[in-house]
């Protein structure tokens, strides 16, 4: 102990003129790195403040030159006349009860699945997981249109007979999101990866008690994969809710429009209503944001694990 | 049983029924895949396969009778300029890829180095990836637009243009101000994930780097980049599979105009498939797609395949 006090208090006169420069270079660096941030985010949170701003301004305001950043006046008055306009409301409901049974549904339908390809030995297992990871290289367009098709002619649905013939199948109905979305092998890659991670000890112990498989899948299993669960539940929410070209291709009855596909219909309809617009952007993204800055710490987590695979 | 499996092989009979008695034992295995199964069969199984004997059709929705084409379809795609206008155009829109790896890189670099308020800039840079795409293609034609915009109300204002530009209207502009506005909507997932690898890098090769004398410009390029590796490979590929893919913008904003000059395959895809209803044509093209895709991506697996592993 002693020798080390001695090292130290001889070592510091030494060590101490040496940090005085690299010091004032730190604190530039420091400050070069905050006006280098600072300026970023100020050029990409611009475009998304304007927004904002702009939804709160009559329209007179809105067409003014130099842009008016904080309103002279504030005005819900376009809030008001998007949700009073045609249909909006309802396309509102519409993509909030959509984004939530998809979600549901799908939790349930990939757990079940992670679980058997974790934690199961049957024949057949890697052979089906690998076919299955693999056909995640092809590209959504080559589903687009058989599964239009598949949609028209499914059997019982809108109004066809057996055979798939006479109606319109599932198209512009919710049936037509809600099946096609309700499994997606990606959120299964994902959580068969974190269930991996439970010791077997854990589930044989269970089996030894006598529990059945669901009991060890809904509870020891689903218990434990929380930070997995949660990561995909917003997943899942906020890739329904932002969700526009599948809904382009299934709906076309105004009533059962989600709202981004309400939203896009409007603005290439009248060009003109920035107003009304702006408010109803502001309406659509306002979800996913509270879901994003209420659930930050696993949206990150996620983001970063599907990175990492 | 693993041993008796190696020593003496049991006969097929056998082996085929042990296979019996595992799918019996396992049945709720089976049971649990099921939706999953089902689901898999009908909508990419059944799918793909549909989707190639549709691609050698004449198949128009409303038209009862579907003539068989042959090749018809593929060799269309060899002389439609249309097409091959969208492919050059989604060749185009890929310079958006590494310049998004370069913007997120940047911008995870400056979070790395340990600032105050990491988790606010952060959120103002993420902010966008979670903004619907129709919320942005909307506030994105407003940026662009020609009289009002903000975009050449702050040009003019610094003097880097002299008069106004009508952004999205000038076929020369118009893909790269979307290519632009794919930078300002992705650098923030790019940066989450090049974070995420950054803090995987031990902090002893920094030191060690420091001992032997190496600059913070040196360390960037010599222990940084490349132990980064991984991450760019898969952000590259992730990248120009969207980019393959790109909609929403299009339909949106441009309309695939001006002079098709921003019509992207899945666009014009989009337009021969539900406009035009020449559904084998449009599906022929997805095909064309698929195998560019699959090209690209075997390319990028070829020249990494050593490195990315470590």
């Amino acid at each position: 102990m002693a020798i080390t006090q001695s090292e130290k208090s001889v070592s510091k006169p030494i060590s101490t003129p040496a940090v005085r420069p690299v010091k004032w270079k730190e604190v530039l660096g420091k400050v070069i790195v905050y006006i280098l941030l600072t300026t970023g985010a100020i050029i990409f949170f611009a475009p998304w403040a304007w927004m904002v701003s702009a939804s709160f301004q009559p329209i007179g305001q809105i067409f003014e030159w130099p842009p008016n950043w904080i309103p002279d006046t504030i005005t819900l008055q376009n809030y008001v006349r998007f949700l009073s306009a045609e249909g909006f409301f309802r396309w509102v409901l519409n993509s909030g009860f959509l984004a939530i049974v998809v979600l549901l549904v799908q939790m349930f339908f990939n757990s079940l699945a992670a679980y058997s390809f974790a934690k199961r030995k049957f024949p057949g297992r890697d052979a089906l997981f690998l076919l299955m990871l693999g056909t995640l290289m092809i590209p959504g367009q080559l589903f687009l249109i058989p599964n239009y098709l598949i949609l028209l002619r499914s059997p019982l649905f809108g109004g066809n007979n057996l055979l798939g013939i006479g109606g319109h199948g599932m198209l512009d109905s919710f049936w037509g999101i809600i099946v096609p979305y309700s499994f997606s092998v990606w959120s299964v890659f994902f959580m068969r990866q974190y269930m991996k991670t439970i010791p077997d000890d854990l589930l044989d112990a269970a089996r030894m008690d006598g529990a059945s498989e669901f009991t060890i899948y809904s509870k020891v299993i689903l218990p434990l994969c929380g930070p997995v669960l949660a990561a995909q539940a917003i997943f899942t929410f906020t890739f329904v809710w932002n969700d526009f070209f599948w809904p382009l291709i299934v709906i076309s009855s105004s009533e059962l429009r989600t709202l981004q596909l309400g939203l896009a219909l409007f603005i290439l309809k009248n060009k003109t209503v920035w107003d009304v617009v702006f408010a109803g952007s502001v309406i659509s993204t306002l979800p996913v944001l509270l879901v994003f800055i209420f659930f930050q710490k696993y949206f990150i987590r996620g983001i970063a694990l599907t990175g990492m695979k | 049983m693993a041993v008796t499996n190696i020593t003496k092989p049991q006969p097929y009979s056998s082996r085929f029924r042990e296979t019996l008695r595992q799918i019996r034992k396992n049945w709720s295995a089976y049971l649990f895949l099921m939706p999953g199964l089902i689901h898999f069969a009908i909508f990419t199984v059944f799918a793909v396969a549909f989707a190639f004997y549709i691609s050698f059709h004449e198949w128009n929705i409303i038209r009862p009778e579907k003539p068989f084409v042959g090749l018809e379809n593929y060799l269309r795609l060899f002389r439609d300029v249309r097409f091959h206008r969208s492919v050059i155009n989604t060749f185009t829109f890929m310079i958006g890829v590494p310049l998004n790896l370069a913007t997120g890189l940047a911008v995870a670099l400056l979070l790395n180095t340990k600032v105050r308020g990491q988790a606010l800039f952060r959120t103002l840079f993420y902010l966008p990836v979670v903004t619907p795409l129709v919320v942005s293609a909307i506030i994105w034609k407003w940026v662009y637009q020609g009289d009002y915009g903000l975009l050449n109300y702050y040009l003019l204002k610094f003097g880097i243009i002299q008069e106004k530009i009508f952004w999205l209207a000038d076929p020369n502009l118009a893909l790269p101000a979307l290519i632009l506005m794919g930078i300002w909507g992705g650098t923030g997932a790019t940066m989450v994930i090049y974070l995420a690898g950054l803090q995987s890098i031990p902090e002893e090769m920094y030191d060690a780097a420091k001992v032997d004398g190496a600059n913070s410009l040196q360390r960037l390029f010599y222990i940084t980049i490349p132990l980064l590796r991984p991450t760019t490979f898969f952000l590259f590929i992730t990248g120009i599979i969207g980019a393959f893919q790109i909609f929403t913008e299009v339909y949106i904003m441009t309309n695939g105009g001006p002079l098709n000059r921003t019509t992207t395959i899945g666009y014009y895809l989009y337009i021969n498939a539900f406009r035009e209803l020449d559904m084998g044509y449009a599906t022929a093209m997805a095909f064309a797609l698929f195998a560019m895709i699959f090209g690209f991506t075997l390319i990028q697996w070829k020249y990494t395949r050593g490195d990315v592993e470590y």
